[in-house]
């Protein structure tokens, strides 16, 4: 039992893994900007001002709403005396921006999980699944008959040989055996062959 | 030339009594569709459903909710398309940076967003902050020094060839269709091609992780291309949810056309830019329903994108631009010269990549394609570390390029000698001299763009998704900011001269760089695609600004005249025709006088046509000739001696009418007749029962005379999508002119390879 889970899991999630998927991705994603609330982390008004006559640059940035967001209400303690306020503050660039630390983080770990799915999805695949598979008559009948071109012309309906698949475990296995056949195909032209995508 | 009447001949009431046919109308893996079979099995569905919709309130709502399911997909395109278009951004921007370092209060926040809140940032130092740590800090805890430097250049190196490896191990295990751009694909499949998975699921998923990982690694290639064939993926996924798109491959290619526009308003923030580079580049039949749908796909999806926010700023594309000075009629030289540059560099881009990339498919150099990979990557980060130009992502420097320099500006390209006394506000400041940090940054721009160049031409066309719009704009962006700095240093040392004269006094902000930036990428991307209205549509988009259309389309016309003068196929058309599609270009003219005789087939010496006849043939014969040849359909005539045509039947559906017959129908063995007409014929009694094919004939095939000039065959195969063409004597049938034929005569008149169009 041990041995099959693996292999129930990665064949269950054969063909539906990739439209569930996205699908999880597209809800997930979605969710967060519809978050009204914004914590403070996420906006800033960042106020730059470059060297003036004896004064460096410096740089301000204070959590302020979009209305204050200018050098009069950011730019704490003034450097310049009273008069000259309005001269340094022309040269002052003031920006609102903000953020959302939510989607961020959200993306990213559902990207790296995707990731990491697929790597380790990847290495049974190449590693484990020779191992497991024992070669029987029909996929290597399969194989034979797919070294030679002129089955696809011919080959409208591939019939199974024996009893047809009843249960879900064969059905997704056969799907997953369609699967590997169609990537192998796929792998030929684009790879071997050079017919498609150079 | 018969017209296009009712398809079946299905005049006959009994005909409906017919079995129908399982699989009909489906196509097989690289053929091309029949464009007016789809068009008229549409016309029937909508006529069936407006007839039944006044049978009832539900028939009605049906056919309301059928009326609707463009827009719904096109919603859904949008929606799912701006969604990974804003992951991949949000992906992009921290992998980049993982390269460099890493944040330790949260590991998932690139640069910018991990100093994002730290008030330790100085005027100077604006980038750096104690949270984010370059990795020799991390490590070894030095930041400075030699060893630091080998250290982080180690770790650089290391990082771009663990995401390049695992991106091309990704694309070969699970979805070979996703390397590449993908545009002279879909331009084929939206001609009426079918590649069977290659806008599948899984192609659109490893499309999507792959690309990240391969812009993340430093490779010089862009992801605007790669987002046109994810967004046509969602296209197809979600017009397989509807009948109305899924059974109809003619209504599925407008849905394809729009999602494209979609992928590229999500990948320039131009939606309108998108819906006229898919009118211009990609879609073949473009009708004008699709524009409205178009526009509404790329406005969804530029409207989603925007809601992620993945800059932070509400802006949808990392380089746009906002400033308004005037620009001068006199720069128009310069601005040409950059047109002339963007047509030659065109022109040296195209050349070669098709070259190497030819190369790639004949030798020995395509069977290592993960080494390949391996190896572009290293030499690209090897030599991309040391400028600081290369070692920051390609987006990231056409944003400095195209930037103006204010007084703020604290890089090395901005290092201007500024007055002390000045007190202009920021954007009004005069020209100014150059400090030494622009003369070293125009050395280091001048190195870069020689290693662009000729990188690019390597990196496109890997067996990893890459694009092109994006090294093309950073080509011309950096030989733009160069002339423009130039034609500034040139303006304010010499300001006495005649030409400046006029219109730039000492004190005045005249010259602007980075519009020259702007225009150098617009004239550089149009020579490589040589597209017209959308690329000046894009790029004004990306500046938001009217001002900049004149110069903008000076140098898109000039890039545009002087790559035609050398070659008239763009990059895209180059890699149809380097791997054969069958491709009818609307855009190629047919200038020579050759007669459909001459192109026809049986040629004189070959065996002669193979046909069926209308009430002779067994079912054996029929069975015979489909195993021994492999044409697509068989005309039917009425008998060998008098070759009169009645119809063509496609190999496919006999295939499957007789595989049926075989097994349903009583009686059918391999003598039973095969006939075609309307009754049976007169048969000898006790012979078996015959097998009545009028079904799956097509009863209306399109016919022309032997002397049909080649220009009207030609005209009609693109008008109207043809797959095969009859060619008759006073009725007498002599030949026919496939798609394929077409294709290989007029490869033969240009003198190329009539031998390299493939595919049936």
């Amino acid at each position: 039992l041990f041995l099959q889970t693996p292999r129930m899991f990665a064949q269950s999630s054969q063909n539906s893994v990739s439209p569930v998927l996205l699908l999880v991705l597209l809800g997930c994603v979605l969710c967060p900007p519809a978050q009204a609330s914004k914590s403070s982390e996420d906006i800033r008004c960042k106020c730059i001002c470059p060297p003036y006559r004896n004064i460096s640059g410096h740089i301000y940035n204070k959590n302020v709403s979009q209305k204050d967001c200018n050098c009069l209400h950011v730019v704490e303690p003034m450097p310049v005396p009273g008069n000259d306020v309005e001269a340094y503050c022309l040269l002052c660039e003031c920006k609102y921006e903000e953020r959302s630390t939510t989607t961020i983080k959200v993306i990213i770990i559902i990207y790296l999980s995707v990731v990491g799915a697929l790597l380790l999805y990847m290495a049974f695949l190449v590693l484990v699944d020779p191992l497991i598979r024992k070669p029987d008559p029909y996929t290597q009948a399969l194989h034979n008959e797919e070294d030679s071109e002129d089955t696809r012309s011919l080959a409208t309906v591939p019939t199974l040989a024996g009893a047809r698949a009843n249960t879900v475990l064969e059905r997704v296995e056969g799907a997953q055996q369609r699967w590997k056949r169609q990537v192998q195909e796929q792998r030929k032209t684009v790879f071997d062959r050079h017919k498609m995508l150079s | 030339m018969v017209n296009a009447g009712d398809m079946n001949g299905s005049g006959n009431l009994m005909d409906f009594l017919d079995e129908p046919f399982p699989d009909v109308g489906t196509y097989e893996d690289f053929h091309t569709i029949d464009w007016l079979r789809e068009k008229s099995r549409d016309t029937d569905r909508h006529r069936k459903i407006t007839s039944k919709s006044k049978e009832s309130i539900w028939e009605f709502i049906k056919s309301l909710l059928d009326a609707w399911s463009g827009w719904v997909v096109m919603l859904l395109i949008g929606l799912l398309a701006g969604t990974l278009a804003g992951v991949i951004d949000l992906a992009v921007d921290w992998m980049t940076d993982l390269k460099e370092g890493v944040c330790l209060s949260a590991f998932w926040y690139s640069h910018e967003q991990c100093c994002w809140t730290s008030n330790e940032t100085t005027f100077d130092d604006r980038d750096k902050c104690p949270q984010w740590q370059k990795w020799s800090e991390l490590l070894v805890s030095q930041s400075e020094g030699a060893s630091a430097y080998i250290l982080n250049y180690f770790l650089y190196i290391m990082w771009a060839l663990c995401f390049a490896f695992l991106a091309v191990s990704l694309v070969r295990v699970f979805a070979p269709y996703a390397c590449g751009s993908g545009i002279p694909e879909i331009k084929t499949i939206l001609s009426g091609f079918i590649i069977r998975g290659y806008l599948g699921k899984w192609t659109l998923l490893i499309k999507t992780v792959t690309l990240v990982l391969v812009v993340s690694s430093g490779l010089s290639l862009g992801k605007e291309g790669p987002l046109v064939h994810v967004a046509c993926c969602c296209g197809n996924f979600f017009s397989s949810l509807f009948s109305k798109y899924s059974k109809n491959e003619g209504k599925r290619r407008e849905v394809l056309s729009a999602a494209a526009a979609a992928g590229v308003s999500v990948a320039f923030g131009a939606p309108i830019g998108g819906v006229l580079f898919s009118l211009e580049e990609v879609s073949y039949y473009f009708p004008l329903k699709t524009l409205w749908r178009s526009f509404f796909a790329a406005l969804v999806a530029a409207f989603t994108l925007r809601s992620i926010n993945p800059f932070g700023n509400s802006r949808l594309v990392l380089f746009y631009v906002e400033y308004h000075t005037p620009w001068y009629m006199a720069e128009l030289f310069p601005f040409i010269l950059l047109g002339v540059f963007g047509g030659l560099w065109g022109t040296l881009f195209i050349q070669c990549n098709i070259a190497w990339c030819r190369r790639r498919k004949t030798t020995r150099l395509g069977k290592y394609p993960v080494l390949e990979v391996i190896v572009i990557t290293a030499i690209t980060a090897i030599i991309a570390y040391p400028n600081p130009y290369t070692r920051r992502s390609t987006s990231e420097l056409i944003s400095e390029l195209f930037n103006d320099c204010g007084a703020l500006e604290s890089s090395q390209l901005c290092d201007y000698i500024n007055d002390p006394n000045m007190t202009r506000p920021v954007d009004d400041i005069p020209d100014r001299p150059a400090g030494p940090g622009v003369y070293s940054a125009m050395w280091q721009l001048a190195l870069a763009l020689v290693f662009k160049i000729v990188i690019t031409i390597f990196t496109f066309g890997m067996k990893i998704p890459s694009g092109l719009f994006i090294p093309s704009m950073a080509v011309g962006a950096m030989a733009g900011r160069m002339v423009g700095i130039g034609v500034e240093q040139l303006a304010y040392h010499h300001h006495d001269w005649i030409i400046f004269r006029n219109w730039c006094r000492p004190g005045a902000d005249c010259v602007t760089p980075g519009l020259y930036a702007m225009v150098g990428a617009a004239a550089c991307l149009g020579g490589v695609t040589r597209m017209t209205v959308s690329l000046v549509v894009i790029m004004f988009e990306l500046t938001g600004g009217l001002e900049y259309i004149v110069p903008l389309m000076a140098a898109a016309v000039t890039s545009k005249w002087v790559a035609d003068a050398f070659g008239k196929e763009g990059i895209y058309e180059a890699h149809i025709h380097l791997n054969g599609y069958p491709f009818l270009d609307v855009k190629d003219e047919f200038t020579h006088r050759t007669l459909a005789t001459d192109v026809m087939r049986p040629r004189r010496g070959e065996a002669p046509l193979s046909v069926l006849t209308q009430d002779s043939m067994t079912v054996e014969d029929v069975e015979t000739l489909i195993k021994e040849t492999d044409y697509n359909g068989f005309p039917v005539v009425v008998s060998k001696d008098s070759e009169r045509l009645i119809g063509f039947a496609q190999r496919r559906e006999l295939i499957l009418a007789i595989k049926n017959a075989r097994q349903r129908q009583d009686g059918v063995v391999s003598n039973s007749i095969v006939y075609f007409t309307e009754d049976p014929p007169e048969l000898p009694p006790n012979s078996p029962h015959p097998l009545k094919l009028r079904r799956i004939l097509n009863l209306s095939p399109f016919t022309v005379t032997d002397h049909t000039p080649m220009e009207t065959v030609v005209d009609i195969f693109r008008k109207l999508g043809l797959r095969q063409c009859l060619v008759t004597r006073s009725g007498r049938l002599l030949g026919i002119i496939t798609k394929k034929d077409v294709l290989r005569h007029m490869a033969q008149m240009a003198n190329q390879d009539p031998e390299s169009i493939m595919f049936n």
